[in-house]
């Protein structure tokens, strides 16, 4: 026995609801956070995020409410990640029953950031989200630069030596998203997710891309991430999270069940 | 009266704990940084994550060292997370820092466990599943292997292994809980484990010390 690699359904969430919906099958309202939470939890989901889409700015304490009302219920880890940009954003979500703040483009504007809330408030608690887009050619070595603004904008970053950078700067974990497969449903970019995890010396979250079960075990077999995210898959009901764990278990993943 | 506090002392997240006890049925849970509301509660919570260091100077701030030192004597005491390396001796992290000293041992980094064969990730986040030491009124109901949540980057070395209830694998085996009379400690978060951290902690809103 030993440490579990962990599956984390991500919830997007806009102005308080949950977009997208969430297909369960005793779930009258597909949006209500709260309900979905509790589904996903009683399902065996290891972790949770949630991240805030929401644009307006006037709207985003919506969240506070959202976040407080699944920790009342909810008795497994939170991550909530999208639009927190200073250390006050943090410790109110933190103050809200959120366990772990992911931080994105805050981090590449202001990396001291990273550093302050990691002093304040404990590695553990921040997680840098990183979305990454292969900009090598075919034959050359890979290469993927760091993207923010919600994968709008361009830097100049090396996705595998910011996350090494973020990790020793304070950052807990790494939530890696690769840009070229979200929502393709063509798996997780394996040799991506690799080199970050081989990297960075904190765990690393897989995401973008999972369309099948087999996905999920490659990200942990070959792209050596901890935790696999996704969203599709399950909130559709084309598979439940026990469904992946025995899967996950029969090749001799390590899960939590 | 207050029936638990929680000893609050400005790191993490503290809202989960008080919410959990709540949900298990607790009453009278207050969340905390007043030494006179701590010694006049039946049972302390000490959670917490973070660094030794920022703990004990919050902890010196706040003028709590003291008594907690005396509720940790005579009153059903959990200590979580930081809140269980926090009663060592020592910790090594910072070049060494003194901790409560209310149970003998120290506090080491997992980088020690961290080997060129074994290169382990740090912080220990996640799922990890227990194995018994010693019986406790604490486990009552939780199965045997039962998985909790952990993120830590430092681990609790008890200088006397008969203070160890249970343990978990990471690199090597490591003290995942602790006891001695009253006091229990966790490595893990129970206000994070499902069923079975619930579990724990409605067993010890029920546990006399």
């Amino acid at each position: 026995m030993g440490l579990a690699k962990r599956i984390i359904p991500c919830l997007d969430v806009n102005a308080g609801r949950v977009v997208k919906g969430v297909r369960f099958v005793d779930l009258r309202d597909a949006g209500d956070p709260v309900a979905i939470a509790r589904e996903y939890d009683r399902a065996g989901a290891d972790e949770l995020v949630f991240l805030d889409i929401t644009a307006s700015h006037e709207q985003r304490d919506t969240m506070l409410h959202v976040v407080e009302a699944v920790a009342s219920e909810v008795f497994i880890p939170l991550t909530v990640g999208g639009g927190i940009r200073t250390l006050a954003d943090i410790r109110r979500l933190l103050n809200a029953g959120a366990d772990k703040i992911a931080i994105n483009t805050a981090a590449v504007e202001h990396p001291q950031l990273v550093t302050e809330a990691a002093t304040r408030v404990g590695s553990q608690c921040i997680v840098v989200a990183v979305d990454a887009k292969r900009v090598s050619e075919a034959i050359a070595p890979p290469r993927w630069s760091v993207y923010t603004h919600g994968g709008r904008r361009p830097t100049e970053l090396d996705a595998v030596a910011w996350s090494r950078r973020m990790a020793e700067d304070g950052a807990g974990e790494i939530l890696l998203t690769s840009m070229d497969r979200d929502g393709t449903k063509l798996g997780f970019d394996l040799e991506l997710t690799r080199a970050v995890s081989e990297g960075a010396g904190v765990p690393v979250i897989a995401s973008g891309g999972a369309g099948n079960l087999a996905h999920l075990i490659d990200g942990v077999r070959l792209g050596l991430a901890d935790a696999v995210l996704a969203a599709s898959i399950f909130h559709f009901g084309e598979f439940t999270i026990q469904q992946a764990k025995a899967v996950m278990a029969e090749h001799s993943i390590e899960v939590r069940r | 009266m207050t029936g638990i506090a929680v000893i609050d002392y400005g790191m993490g997240n503290l809202r989960s704990m008080a919410k959990a006890l709540e949900y298990v049925g607790a009453r009278n849970v207050v969340v905390t940084a007043d030494a006179e509301t701590v010694a006049r509660a039946e049972r302390v919570v000490f959670p917490g994550q973070g660094a030794v260091r920022d703990c004990m100077s919050a902890l010196q701030r706040s003028e709590l060292i003291d008594v907690l030192g005396q509720t940790a004597a005579k009153r059903p005491f959990l200590g979580v997370c930081m809140g269980m390396q926090a009663l060592m001796s020592v910790s090594e992290e910072n070049e060494g820092v003194r901790a409560l000293d209310l149970l003998p041992g120290s506090v080491r980094h997992f980088r020690h466990l961290s080997t060129a064969h074994q290169k382990l990730k740090i912080p220990h986040m996640g799922w990890n599943s227990l194995c018994w030491v010693r019986e406790h009124p604490l486990w009552k109901g939780i199965e045997a292997g039962a998985w909790f949540y952990f993120v830590h980057s430092y681990y609790v070395a008890p200088a006397d292994e008969h203070l160890v209830l249970a343990q978990a694998e990471y690199g090597a085996t490591f003290a995942a809980a602790i006891g001695k009379d009253n006091i229990f400690a966790t490595q893990f978060h129970p206000e994070k484990s499902q069923q079975a951290g619930l579990r724990l902690l409605e067993n010890f809103i029920r546990w006399d010390g």
